[in-house]
């Protein structure tokens, strides 16, 4: 089945692109919103997106493959991305990288047999003051130890 | 304490609301910069030699006058994208105090005749981004945005646009590729951005915490800004100390601070009574300090002469339980994984030393690793499109010259 967008997402769309004075420059937003709806890019969807801004599907996958945070394959639920940069690995990020890897039974990467979580391994985002931290969807967690992870885990539906 | 500049309204709740900042004073910048002519505000902004927070330190006013006065649309594109290992500051600018931003905008585009500007914050910084467009809102509704602003004749649209997970898209021209829709990929210069940058017309580009800092310099002058700090790289930074300290954050501190008061006075101290080993002092691209070399004005002219750089501000602080060859492999690993892969130097040298490293803590090297870690570190130096290549070579070089020992201890 093809994607499509509802009228209410089409709309917002039209805002997006009346803000730029070249249509492809909307390419971004317009990822970030097909993954926010799909969950991830497809090659249907990439075709969507094409469409839309009236340029070739390889464009946009181009686009897509340069940036880490699209997704072209399904992920689970939540997506768990541990910080593994200096200042977090100063403050044990890899002895936490081994406790989810244990408690969820996969590896980095992957993601667990019912797609509740996947785990990514990422560089520093920017909240290294709160180290070791992840981010989960687009929800940080900070100053973690095993505890704190457990009960964050625990509390996901 | 000194006296604060940007973080001033960090103490009170709800100054990301415009009513708020109002109350303490906002906007009475822009009002007062409207009245003036924007040649008045460029001369101000090159007495005050503000310079860039961004990373290369270059002065804001300057690069606003290099913008050429053609019959052309002119773009501000506002650096967001904090990817700079270590670095957090921009997140707190903008989440405590986006209208500071937005008045930093304003003033800029207004001396510079440009009427459309794009925030281009990192795709992480979700909730930011959408505090951004809460406020920028806000300031539509007061007339402070949008057409005729204050009946000024003056038109300005401002709007966010999110990256997506690349650390090079911080460095401008990437960034204004990925802001047309490409990847991003930097371009050579010149030509530079003032002149063609963004969808090929003049454009200036500057960091979060250096647009902040011009609604003060409007209101308070450039000898005020002059004063602060050192004469001729004035006003404060915003030191973002990580690591191991007591007490990791932000510290807004004249320009010139000394870094081991930063550490030792401000961030608390060693965690736990740790020793000092290293710091780096301007986020991961910035060469390494060792223990005995804190004792340093921050700023941007004596960090050059301790062949480092001050950079974004980021202190990352390392102690002496931890190896320098763990060091060497974060610092590795992130630049093999963000290179763009455009030109051979970066794409194979960091993929190539990451490997090496690699090697070297699974206890598997050799004395010629170290050798060829240096040896492939200078064939980037210098020799890339870019300063990522650059970046990544040189704190590198700087980790096997000074603890050479140590590294040939872990073979
Ligand atoms: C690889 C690389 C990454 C960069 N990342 C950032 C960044 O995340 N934020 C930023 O403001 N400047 C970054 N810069 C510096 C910008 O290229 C540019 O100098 C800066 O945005 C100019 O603004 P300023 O003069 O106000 O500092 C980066 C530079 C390089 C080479
Ligand atoms: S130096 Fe590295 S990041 Fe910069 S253009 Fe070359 S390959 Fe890309
Ligand atoms: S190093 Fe982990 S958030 Fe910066």
């Amino acid at each position: 089945m093809s994607p499509e967008f509802s009228g209410k997402v089409r709309k917002e769309i039209d805002r997006i692109i009346a803000r730029y004075p070249q249509k492809e420059a909307a390419i971004l937003p317009l990822l970030h919103l097909t993954q926010q709806e799909f969950g991830f890019i497809s090659p249907e969807s990439e075709k969507l997106v094409a469409g839309i801004l009236g340029i070739k599907p390889i464009q946009v996958r181009e686009v897509v493959t340069f940036y880490t945070m699209l997704n072209r394959e399904p992920i689970g639920k939540y997506h768990i991305q541990v910080c593994s940069n200096l200042s977090c690995s100063l403050l044990g990020a890899e002895k936490l990288t081994d406790y989810l890897k244990e408690k969820l039974s996969i590896e980095p990467g992957q993601t667990s047999e019912d797609k509740k979580f996947t785990l990514s391994l990422v560089e520093c985002i920017g909240a290294c003051e709160q180290a070791p931290c992840m981010m989960i969807n687009f929800d940080y967690h900070g100053n973690l130890d095993k505890k704190k992870i457990d009960k964050i885990l625990d509390g996901l539906e | 304490m000194a006296e604060k500049v940007l973080t001033q309204h960090f103490g009170l709740k709800n100054v990301y609301q415009i009513d708020e900042y109002i109350k303490q004073g906002g906007y009475e910048a822009v009002k007062k910069a409207l009245k003036l002519k924007p040649e008045e505000i460029l001369e101000e902004m090159k007495k005050a030699n503000l310079r860039g927070r961004g990373g290369a330190g270059f002065p804001a006013g300057v690069k606003w006058g290099f913008v050429p006065k053609v019959d052309k649309p002119k773009y501000l594109c506002v650096n967001a994208d904090e990817g700079e290992p270590g670095t957090f500051k921009d997140r707190y600018i903008m989440s405590h105090n986006p209208h500071m931003l937005l008045e930093g905008i304003i003033i800029t585009s207004y001396c510079v005749g440009i009427h459309s500007a794009y925030i281009y914050i990192r795709g992480e910084y979700e909730a930011v981004a959408l505090r951004l467009e809460e406020a920028i809102s806000e300031a539509y509704d007061k007339g402070y945005l949008g057409k005729n602003i204050l009946n000024s004749g003056f038109d300005l649209d401002v709007s966010v646009h999110r990256g997506a997970g690349a650390y090079i898209c911080g460095e401008e021209t990437a960034l204004l590729e990925s802001l047309e829709g490409k990847r991003g990929n930097p371009r050579l210069k010149p030509p530079f951005p003032a002149s063609v940058g963004l969808f090929q017309c003049p454009t200036v580009i500057n960091n979060v915490e250096t647009l902040s800092n011009i609604p003060q310099i409007i209101l308070n002058g450039a000898d005020w800004f002059t004063g602060k700090g050192l004469p001729k790289d004035g006003g404060t930074r915003i030191f973002g100390v990580s690591g191991m300290v007591e007490k990791p954050g932000i510290y807004e501190l004249p320009i010139g601070t000394n870094l081991k008061d930063i550490i030792n006075k401000h961030a608390g101290g060693m965690k736990q009574g740790k020793k000092l080993k290293a710091v780096i002092p301007g986020g991961m691209s910035a060469p390494v300090l060792k223990a005995d070399e804190i004792d340093i004005p921050m700023d941007f002219d004596s960090l050059v002469n301790a062949e480092s750089m001050l950079g974004s501000a980021a202190i990352i602080v390392i102690d002496t339980g931890t190896s320098m060859l763990d060091v060497l492999k974060a610092v590795t690993k992130f630049y093999s994984h963000e290179s763009c892969g455009l030109c051979t130097p970066c794409r194979i040298g960091t993929s190539w030393i990451n490997k090496i490293v690699k090697r070297m803590a699974e206890g598997k090297g050799s004395k010629k690793d170290i050798d060829d870690i240096v040896r492939l570190a200078s064939n980037i130096l210098g020799k890339t499109l870019c300063p990522l290549g650059d970046a990544a070579a040189m704190p590198i070089l700087s980790i096997a010259k000074k603890f050479r020992k140590e590294l040939e201890s872990r073979l």
